[in-house]
């Protein structure tokens, strides 16, 4: 084929728009939630807004804290719940479970993945938030009810609830990425292992795992950012009070169900300019567990000489 | 050649009067089944006016008609004194009333309250329902030994917005502290997304109350509590006792006017009216006309369409008055000629 100059100069500029549009679009959403939030921090003060507990629509107090506690309260719970469960999940497909298995369950995953968010929201509220009320709160209060995580009254709806059904969502992303991850794991580096005498479970152990790890962790921060925009599923079952509770069973309120429960409806203008102020926590909250991301991504790698994948 | 391009021209022609007039509007939700109605009964009627209704919200719909994108709005609260100052030619028609109903999930038949006792569970004064102040008002219910669980709306609503309206005339506690709006501070409970989210919070929860609309409790079989009104009566909310509920109030020229906590025997005191926001003077020909013939026949023929879909119909004091604004509407200037009234 004869070299074209002029269509590969075509091609990269081409490329290149596709690419910094992605930057353009970014910067348009910053652009636009800053204007729209500007009355909200000149009128509220930027301080008082991220630190205020208290969310009147009707004396025009707003305050961020109670939502964003809350987002960040359930994506906790939803990762230490998702994280050990689909680790486990893809060892088993990848390493353990016998071949036949491996194809349905990895089927299953993705269809866990494609159900509409609001299916899990329904399906949390009358089937988990029952189940949540009448025995898991109750049996946790009676073994842990010592630490104030899971003090109070039972009602099924908070942020347990919430970030549960978080879990249950993320789970597919997380697994399904280490299952590729522990894919790219050089297979003399298990045989050497085995080879020396190690079990099963200490090769994985100390060859597969630490190999592993940076892609998930890289997973798990997939997951967690599927976790800290969702809306329908956690408005559904987190109870929608804009209140700072220690315990895990108490009601809250997170930054997007918010956003989406008052915007249309909003009367007042710095009612909406404050959901637009909380847009951009919500946007600030993601780049910096984004920034943290990379730097534990870099730390983690560092633990093992060669780069995965 | 000639003939072929003088034909199309005519077809052209013949179509372009043919065109359907297509009106948009937008606005509150809870109308919505009424509305739909209407519009695909008058297109029966009138087959060149089409509408294209999108039900976004009451707050969407002043804000669309304000900014001038849709042809009509629709709201359940009226305007506020600001969003007026933006559209100072707006119009408010009311259309139908709507009440807001507390229901609840507790194992007795029925429930009466006081204006007193709903605001003491709302202001979360009343926790458990063995409280001796309710077994005052329910001689003879045996009342569970169960906590209150009070739910609520958790999104923006005009349903929220009249409850409160009513809360806030019937407690001064409630006035001073919570206010009454589309979305406000709660004192106590959990927000459930819509009508449904209420719902559904209230079947799963023991010992729970809530407020629905009377439409979506009626089509949803739920448990109604009969309240007392201002003249002292205990109501059960039906559309007649909603209707009176209009009858008791005086209602000024423009319908701005809060129906909550009425006079009159048999009036239910959480009702309120919802409204269409059309332009006092209509620029464009065709629509102006035919909003405003639709407006008359809503008012008039479109009230029977409403009581099968759970809505209560306007007064007839309020249809006389109503007639009167519709009459006064224009189009670039115009009154619109009106078949003689019913």
């Amino acid at each position: 084929m004869r070299p074209s100059p002029a269509g590969d100069r075509a091609w990269a500029a081409g490329v290149a728009v596709l690419g910094g549009s992605i930057l353009v679009v970014a910067g348009l959403i910053l652009l636009e939630l800053g204007g729209e939030s500007v009355l909200a921090w000149r009128r509220l003060g930027l301080l008082r807004f991220l630190v205020g507990t208290d969310w009147d629509p009707v004396q025009d107090k707003f305050g961020a804290l109670p939502f964003v506690y809350g987002t960040l309260v359930t994506s906790a719970v939803a990762i230490l719940a998702a994280v050990p469960v689909s680790v486990g999940l893809a060892l088993f497909l990848s390493e353990m479970g016998p071949k036949q298995l491996r194809r349905p369950v990895a089927f299953a995953i993705e269809v866990l993945a494609a159900i509409p968010s609001v299916i899990f929201g329904l399906w949390g509220l009358f089937v988990m938030v029952p189940w949540l009320r009448s025995t898991v709160e109750p049996a946790l209060q009676r073994t842990l009810g010592f630490l104030p995580l899971f003090r109070g009254p039972t009602i099924g709806l908070g942020y347990l609830a919430a970030g549960l059904i978080l879990a249950i969502m993320i789970l597919p992303t997380i697994a399904s990425v280490t299952i590729e991850v522990l894919k790219t794991v050089p297979l003399p580096l298990k045989e050497g292992a085995l080879a020396l005498g190690a079990t099963r479970w200490e090769a994985i152990r100390m060859t597969v795992l630490p190999y592993a790890r940076p892609g998930i962790v890289g997973a798990a921060l997939l997951g967690l950012g599927r976790a800290l925009g969702e809306t329908m599923a956690v408005t559904m079952v987190i109870g929608n009070s804009p209140d700072i509770h220690a315990s895990l069973f108490a009601p809250g309120y997170s930054l997007p169900a918010v956003i989406a429960n008052e915007f249309a409806e909003a009367t007042g203008d710095l009612h909406v300019s404050a959901l637009a102020a909380l847009g951009l926590v919500l946007f600030g909250i993601t780049v910096l567990l984004n920034a943290f991301a990379q730097l534990l991504l870099k730390t983690v790698s560092r633990g093992f000489q060669r780069r995965p994948g | 050649m000639k003939k072929l391009a003088l034909c199309s021209l005519l077809l052209l022609a013949s179509t372009a009067r043919a065109a359907p007039i297509l009106i948009t509007g937008a606005g509150a939700t809870f109308p919505f089944p009424l509305y739909s109605k209407w519009f695909s009964e008058y297109n029966k009627l009138y087959p060149d006016i089409r509408f294209n209704y999108q039900s976004i919200g009451s707050g969407g719909g002043i804000q669309q008609f304000t900014n001038g994108t849709v042809d009509f709005g629709a709201t359940d609260a009226p305007m506020t004194p600001e969003e007026l100052a933006k559209a100072p030619d707006v119009v408010h028609i009311p259309t139908v009333l709507g009440a807001v109903v507390v229901t609840y999930n507790a194992p007795f038949p029925a429930l009466r309250l006081t204006p007193d006792l709903l605001a003491s569970i709302y202001l979360g004064k009343i926790t458990r329902w063995n409280d001796p102040a309710l077994a005052k008002a329910n001689p003879g219910v045996q009342f569970p030994d169960l906590p209150v669980t009070v739910v609520r709306r958790s999104d923006g609503s005009g349903t929220t917005y009249v409850f409160t309206d009513y809360l806030g005339k019937v407690s001064k506690e409630w006035k001073e502290r919570v206010g009454t709006a589309k979305s406000v501070s709660w004192p106590v409970g959990l927000g459930g997304k819509g009508n449904e989210g209420v719902t559904g919070l209230i079947k799963q929860t023991p010992g729970a109350i809530g407020y629905v609309e009377l439409a979506y409790a009626n089509q949803n079989k739920l448990p109604l509590t009969v309240l007392q009104n201002r003249d002292g009566n205990f109501v059960a909310p039906s559309l007649e006792s909603t209707s009176a509920a209009a009858a008791g109030v005086a209602i000024p020229a423009d319908y701005r006017v809060s129906l909550t906590d009425p006079a009159g025997a048999n009036a239910y005191p959480i009702a309120s009216f919802t409204y269409l926001l059309v332009h006092k003077d209509a620029k464009d020909q065709a629509k102006g006309d035919a909003i405003v013939k639709f407006l008359w026949w809503a008012v008039h023929q479109g009230q029977a369409l409403a009581g099968p879909l759970d809505y209560a119909p306007l007064p007839k004091a309020v249809v006389t008055m109503v007639e009167k604004t519709i009459q006064g509407l224009q189009v670039q200037g115009k009154p619109v000629p009106l078949a003689s009234s019913r």
